[in-house]
């Protein structure tokens, strides 16, 4: 088990190495350079050599990457370009908005697909089987920044009951700023939920097929004993797979969801920074997301660990 | 407890009550009757920073220009020059000496004085060898600053600047103190009549009246002020119905407009801006080189169409680089009317019968987008074929465009008021040269007679038309979204602003 989680950590600090140096050398190759779009279409040619000397860009390249890991080793991310703080700050701030907002949409999925994937596989090829299907094809298929606009039309501008965006600030009360995130969260999350329900469905049915199902309905349990005590428990893997790699895809779908929305969230951060080439702030954002992906592959591995005790028994 | 008194109440003693209440709800109703004295208005980019001696974007100075920060001079609603933290001027007979009589009284909002010292200390730093404002040119004339006393600030010229009083009024041009310059783009301090309070990133920046105002003649009515950004157009016009926000003064989809007609409470107001939308060639590479390619290609553009296909016909159109704000403009969308005979054998002429091909770099913003496709097939009609590149703005174009040059036709809309002398400047993207244009602006700067000035714009206007060096389309409009008890906002933007100092809510 240690031997296990020492490779991991050490394939984890590998990679993330790797990627900083791959979106160090992306963003700095990228056209356009943030001092000249700082100093717009008027700017003399001795104007934006001050600027770029001030903000260290006449430095060589690997000089700045040395200096941004060296930084980043101590806890010191640099100061955005655009916005003259720390981005440290700025990732914390808006991380504030968007590991909630994610969160929420997790537990949301959660909560609508396994009730909803296990019914469908309870009575599977049924009319109830036929509107999960249509309900999770649905949720798939619509974008998450569209929903959220529909979300919008009615619960905001029609009936008044939400606010149309937005994000007051944890500040103001933690009812205030979960309302805020609630539109938000079921747009993100029914997609998910789609997926979810789909990935149950199937899991359950192919467990409610295998020997040991069959022994214990011989043994005289019923169809929900047998479904909830037996089939379920084990056919909670590919679901926990499907909901790690899904939390990757919120962090992402939270960009566009952010936008519609107007939350001051890290997809946002990241979306002004690209258009404004604040590469500091880029850079971090980034990293900062590749570890976070990396970090939940870790992560759900263990909780296959904990899940499956035959996993248990063969780390051990 | 003051109710349990009242259970055994009699009829007549109930009645009393519910009197007693409907004169409480009477009284509260009259309360919140009194004009709200806050605002929050909405726009679609937010600024990144906030002291505009240092940042190009329009959006700094929609914040903070007249609001937070203010100059010399300023620009009033109607494009004029007006008197601001100099009270008065004169001006040398040959036009190299401007000696301002300074306000005195004025603070900072952290209690620094400003004097003569500070207004030298901020023209100094715009101009000086370090310095990264982004209007720097407009100060290379200066030759030096004198001040002579406290209320006396003397600028002495290397030249006659007859634009100088204007650029002074500009959002780059804005007075700062020596103590707090350098945290301006964070916590920006000023003279204005509002203060800076907060500024929650992505989110909003908030401002409030400032007691301590010096100008006593003008009455504030509000006492704060919020600048909500949202960016997505849908996200606008729901936060406007929901009353999440007060105003969008820039509105950015002309295509939504009409949704709001439906709607009791908002106002739309449609007003006039700087944005020039033109579509600008190289005039340094062939075929461009040739003005026949450039006037053909201007007969080939109904400009009406373009309007109406890129903004929903909400817009101007113009046939210079000038827009009908601006001191002495001119009409000139006439030049070379909408002819599509007349641009083949023009086109013919210039030995292009057979037709033409070349590319345009588009910026991805839809005006630039849908204008792009529209001259595309405008110009088909007359055997010219026109790719469409999207170029990332601003990083991309900035980069490839209006550094390099390296294009043959582009459209982007300039945000400058007053930027005709971008058709002088060397090097500029445009790469257009012509002696007898850069002339005329040369003696717009050696007269300060703002007729005189008109006159000469005017002749500037005729040869950029003749010419021209860019396709002139149209100027966007602003399109104001607000709530109709909401006074005071500008109509028309003669310079990028949301001016507040007048805004106020009526009953």
């Amino acid at each position: 088990m240690i031997t296990i989680l020492t490779r991991r950590i050490l394939s984890l600090i590998i990679t993330l190495l790797a990627v900083s140096l791959l979106v160090f050398s992306v963003m700095n190759l990228l056209p356009g350079d943030p001092a000249s779009i700082m100093l717009g279409t008027s700017a003399s040619p001795d104007t934006l050599a001050a600027l770029q000397k001030q903000m260290g860009l006449d430095q060589p390249l690997p000089l700045r990457y040395l200096a941004w890991l060296a930084g980043v080793l101590q806890g010191d991310l640099g100061n955005s370009y655009t916005y003259s703080v720390p981005v440290a700050g700025l990732i914390a701030e808006r991380l504030a908005v968007t590991l909630p907002l994610a969160l929420m949409a997790v537990v949301l999925s959660v909560a609508i697909a396994v009730p909803l994937g296990v019914t469908a596989a309870r009575y599977r090829n049924g009319p109830v089987d036929f509107f999960v299907g249509l309900f999770s094809y649905a949720g798939i298929a619509m974008p998450g920044f569209w929903v959220g606009l529909l979300l919008i039309l009615l619960f905001s501008s029609s009936l008044g009951w939400m606010p149309a965006g937005g994000f007051p600030g944890w500040d103001a009360g933690l009812g205030v700023g979960l309302k805020a995130l609630l539109l938000p969260a079921v747009s993100l999350a029914l997609a998910q939920a789609g997926v979810l329900t789909r990935v149950a469905r199937t899991s359950v049915i192919e467990v409610m097929n295998e020997d040991f199902v069959r022994t214990a309905r011989a043994k005289g349990l019923g169809e929900s004993a047998a479904l909830w005590r037996h089939a379920v428990p084990n056919a909670l893997i590919p679901v926990v797979t499907m909901l790690g790699l899904q939390f990757t895809f919120l962090v992402a779908g939270a960009v566009l969801v952010e936008n519609v929305f107007n939350l001051p969230g890290l997809g946002r951060l990241a979306y002004q920074a690209l258009s404004q080439r604040d590469i500091i702030v880029m850079q971090n954002v980034v990293l900062f997301f590749a570890a976070l992906v990396i970090i939940m592959n870790f992560l759900v591995d263990l909780a296959y660990l904990v899940i499956d005790p035959r996993l248990r028994a063969k780390a051990q | 407890m003051v109710f349990s008194s009242f259970v055994s109440v009699t009829r007549r003693a109930a009645l009393g009550l519910t009197v007693a209440g409907v004169a409480v709800l009477a009284a509260q109703g009259h309360a919140f009757a009194a004009p709200k004295t806050s605002v929050t208005l909405g726009m679609a980019v937010e600024p990144g920073g906030l002291d505009p001696t240092i940042g190009a974007q329009v959006m700094i100075g929609q914040v903070t220009w007249q609001n937070v920060f203010e100059g010399l001079t300023t620009i009033d609603k109607d494009g004029k020059v007006v008197p601001l933290l100099a009270e008065s001027w004169v001006v040398s007979p040959d036009g190299l000496t401007y000696t301002f009589k300074l306000r005195q009284g004025v603070k900072f909002h952290d209690g620094e004085a400003f004097d003569s010292s500070t207004a030298k200390f901020t023209l100094d730093r715009a101009r000086g060898a370090d310095s990264v404002n982004p209007q720097k040119r407009y100060f290379s004339t200066i030759d030096t600053v004198e001040t002579p006393d406290a209320a006396t600030l003397v600028l002495k010229l290397k030249q006659p600047t007859g634009s100088l009083l204007y650029w002074l009024g500009w959002p780059a041009s804005v007075m700062v103190a020596p103590k707090t310059a350098d945290n301006n783009k964070v916590t920006p301090v000023g003279t204005g009549p509002f203060k800076f309070v907060s500024w929650a990133k992505g989110s909003q920046v908030e401002l409030a009246k400032n007691a301590d105002y010096w100008n006593k003649a003008v009455s504030v009515t509000l006492d704060k002020a919020s600048f909500r950004f949202i960016g997505d157009a849908q996200a606008q016009a729901a936060a406007l119905k929901a009353g999440d926000v007060d105003a969008f003064p820039e509105f950015g989809a002309p295509e939504l407009m009409d949704s709001f007609k439906g709607d009791a409470r908002l106002v739309t107001v449609v007003g006039n801006t700087e944005l020039k939308v033109v579509a600008g060639m190289n005039n340094a590479t062939k075929p461009f080189n040739d003005k026949r390619v450039r006037q053909a290609l201007m007969m080939a553009v109904d400009r009406a169409t373009v309007i109406e296909g890129a903004w929903s016909g909400l817009g101007t159109a113009i046939g210079s680089h000038y827009t009908p704000n601006d001191p002495g403009y001119i009409d000139l969308t006439g030049t070379w009317p909408y002819d599509v005979e007349k641009a083949k054998a023009l086109l013919a002429d210039a030995g292009y019968g057979n037709g033409l091909t070349f590319t345009i770099k588009a910026p991805q913003m839809a005006y630039a987008q849908r204008s792009a496709q529209i001259l595309q097939a405008m110009f088909a009609e007359i055997g010219v074929t026109m790719n469409i590149e999207t170029t990332e703005f601003p990083a991309k174009w900035v980069s490839d465009v209006l550094k390099a040059a390296n294009y043959e036709m582009t459209i982007v809309a300039h945000a400058e008021p007053m930027d005709l002398d971008i058709y002088a400047r060397d090097p500029y993207y445009f790469n257009y040269k012509n002696p007898a244009f850069n002339e005329v602006l040369q003696k717009v700067q050696e007269t300060a007679d703002p007729a005189e000035q008109s006159k000469l714009y005017g002749e500037a206007q005729k040869i950029l038309a003749d010419d021209v060096p860019s396709l002139f389309l149209f100027v966007m409009p602003k399109l104001g979204v607000w709530d109709g008890k909401l006074k005071g906002l500008w109509e028309n933007e003669p310079i990028p602003s949301n001016v507040l100092t007048d805004v106020h809510w009526v009953e």
